[in-house]
């Protein structure tokens, strides 16, 4: 089966005052169906450029991309995947429902089918019963998942992740960890994750990509040994150590760059 | 209702520092009356008093002071006289059943509102396009714009006497028109002003959001720019009514109008009767008080049904 997303070569140079800025140099890689891809690196490292070229909403300034066999801009036309950027970014005005219904509306679905949706992704992500509620009214770990639920609404196999999780505290940060793994599970979705935590990226993902800045760069590609299977427990075996020091290890050779 | 208190205490000083005030400014005509009636002054002669300060007219005076607090056309009238003359051009004229003759400041009010009404419509519509416009045409943005400052400092007392003489020119009849013209122009400014603003104020990531559903502009100005602008247009309303009463009021003025608070503010200062001219003032702020809390109201229950925290 060919892969999902596909670069070779890519690279992103941003023109700025002080110089060109090389946010993505010669990147390669391969995610294939089903995959749950981490991106982790430092600040500077070109993750999310890479998440949002994936998206059409950067365009690279060389190398090639394909997002389902086609260009990022066609996939993104074609409606191929759901995107979370790192704040909710629900609309105040919108209840959550309305928020969830928002890119239907969009996307032409029927009312019945509208709603039919909304209680589904709602049930999915585990907020039955606050579909009418405003986004104020929700903390910051439900406003994340209902803005999954609005990327999960309609029915792309891709989901891109950038940093969802990065402003919660941490025991929200596991309950939602192994919440995304159970969806991801039950939905089969292609899932591009960027964070700058390596337990979490060790704890979700089926392949983890270590960047480094200046130029951002793929240091290291790690598949995860772990099995599919993951309790939180998970965290204290040898072999979840082992992958953490080796996207530990790519970290720190990609920063003694400078 | 926790802002009564402080409101009323401001208002209970600013009420007594002009009764006060009323003394000084009064003392002149007061002495000039207590000498007719053969009342002893000092120092005598209107023109001779012309040189002493009012401070020094009072001390030597005490006694006719209390003069100026009830004279026919005083230099400030005092609070009580300005509630009558309200009183007897509005609720006791309306309780006759005159209340839309030609000296009721009930007529003149509602010539005045009715202009206001339509000053508004057109001004804020005009500014809310005029927004759209600059928001979506980058021409736009930097060609009218800068036009939109300046219009706003042209005088518009030197404004309004032309756009009436060429309003009739193109065969207008009347001076509603002219009138809504000349208040819409004063309005659509902080209407198009804060409108630009507000369907600017989406941030990168919620249009990023957009783009990722392949939504079309007119999905994103319908379900993104104008709802996230809404906050933004009643702050805007609330100041382009206030600006739209002026301006029919300034419309009124210069330009020879019978009706209207305006007018009546012109013909009280022609007829030399202040009193005219403080009740239509009070009038006209009493309106614009009353358009901007219904404004307010309409602010709050809209924000409120939409969801937005205040």
């Amino acid at each position: 089966m060919p892969p999902v997303i596909s670069a070779k070569g890519l690279s992103l140079t941003f023109e700025t005052n002080d110089g060109p800025v090389h946010a993505l140099s010669d990147v390669s890689l391969d995610i294939n169906k089903g995959d749950f891809v981490s991106f982790i690196g430092p600040s500077g490292c070109g993750k999310t450029t890479f998440l949002r070229v994936m998206a059409d909403l950067e365009q690279p300034t060389g190398g090639e991309i394909t997002v389902n066999g086609t260009s990022p801009r066609e996939a993104r036309l074609n409606r191929a995947y759901g995107y979370v950027f790192q704040a909710a970014g629900l609309y105040p005005w919108r209840t959550i429902g309305g928020n969830i219904r928002l890119p239907l509306e969009i996307m032409g679905y029927d009312k019945a089918e509208q709603a039919e949706r909304v209680s589904r992704v709602l049930e999915l992500v585990d907020l039955a019963g606050f579909e009418k509620k405003f986004p104020w009214q929700l903390s910051g770990g439900m406003q994340q998942r209902a803005s999954i639920a609005r990327a999960l609404a309609f029915d792309a196999d891709i989901l891109l992740m950038d940093e969802p999780f990065g402003a919660l505290d941490e025991i929200v940060r596991d309950h939602l960890n192994e919440q995304l793994l159970a969806l991801w599970a039950k939905t089969e979705k292609t899932i591009g994750f960027v964070t700058h935590s390596i337990p979490e990226a060790v704890f979700l993902s089926t392949k983890i990509v270590v960047m480094s800045p200046r130029p951002g760069r793929v240091t290291d590609v790690i598949d995860s040994p772990l099995p599919a299977e993951r309790p939180l427990e998970i965290r204290d075996t040898p072999e979840f150590l082992d992958v953490a020091h080796r996207v530990r290890e790519g970290l720190r050779a990609g920063h003694s760059y400078d | 209702m926790r802002n009564l208190l402080p409101i009323l205490t401001v208002l209970l000083t600013l009420l007594a520092l002009w009764w006060l005030a009323v003394a000084p400014m009064n003392v002149r005509p007061a002495l000039d009356i207590a000498e007719r009636s053969g009342a002893e002054v000092m120092p005598s002669g209107s023109v001779e008093r012309r040189d002493v300060s009012v401070l020094r007219l009072m001390l030597d005076n005490p006694d006719h002071v209390a003069i100026g607090y009830s004279l026919d056309r005083p230099r400030l009238p005092t609070p009580a006289q300005v509630g009558q003359e309200i009183w007897k051009t509005t609720g006791a004229m309306a309780l006759k059943g005159r209340a839309w003759s030609k000296r009721s400041l009930i007529y003149h009010g509602w010539i005045t509102l009715q202009s206001t009404f339509w000053g508004f419509l057109l001004g804020t519509s005009l500014g809310i396009l005029g927004a759209v416009a600059i928001v979506y045409s980058r021409v736009m943005d930097m060609s009218f714009m800068p036009w939109a400052i300046i219009s706003q400092t042209i005088p518009i007392v030197a404004l309004a006497p032309m756009i009436i003489v060429l309003s009739n020119q193109i065969g207008i009849d009347g001076r509603t028109v002219p009138k809504a013209i000349i208040s819409a122009y004063l309005c659509y400014f902080p209407v198009l002003v804060s409108m630009v603003k507000g369907l600017r104020s989406p941030t990168a990531s919620e249009l990023d959001l957009l783009k990722t559903y392949n939504a079309g502009g007119f999905a994103t100005f319908l379900k993104l720019r104008l709802p996230a602008s809404v906050p933004y247009l009643f702050t805007a309303l609330k100041v382009g009514v206030a600006a739209a009463l002026v301006g029919t009021i300034v419309g009124e003025l210069p330009t020879g109008a019978i009706s209207g608070l305006g007018a009546r503010i012109l013909i009280g200062d022609q007829f030399g009767t202040p009193l005219a001219i403080w009740s239509a003032l009070f009038s006209a702020a009493v309106l614009a008080g009353g358009l901007v809390t219904f404004l307010d109201l309409a602010q709050r229950l809209t924000l409120n049904r939409m969801g937005f925290r205040q």
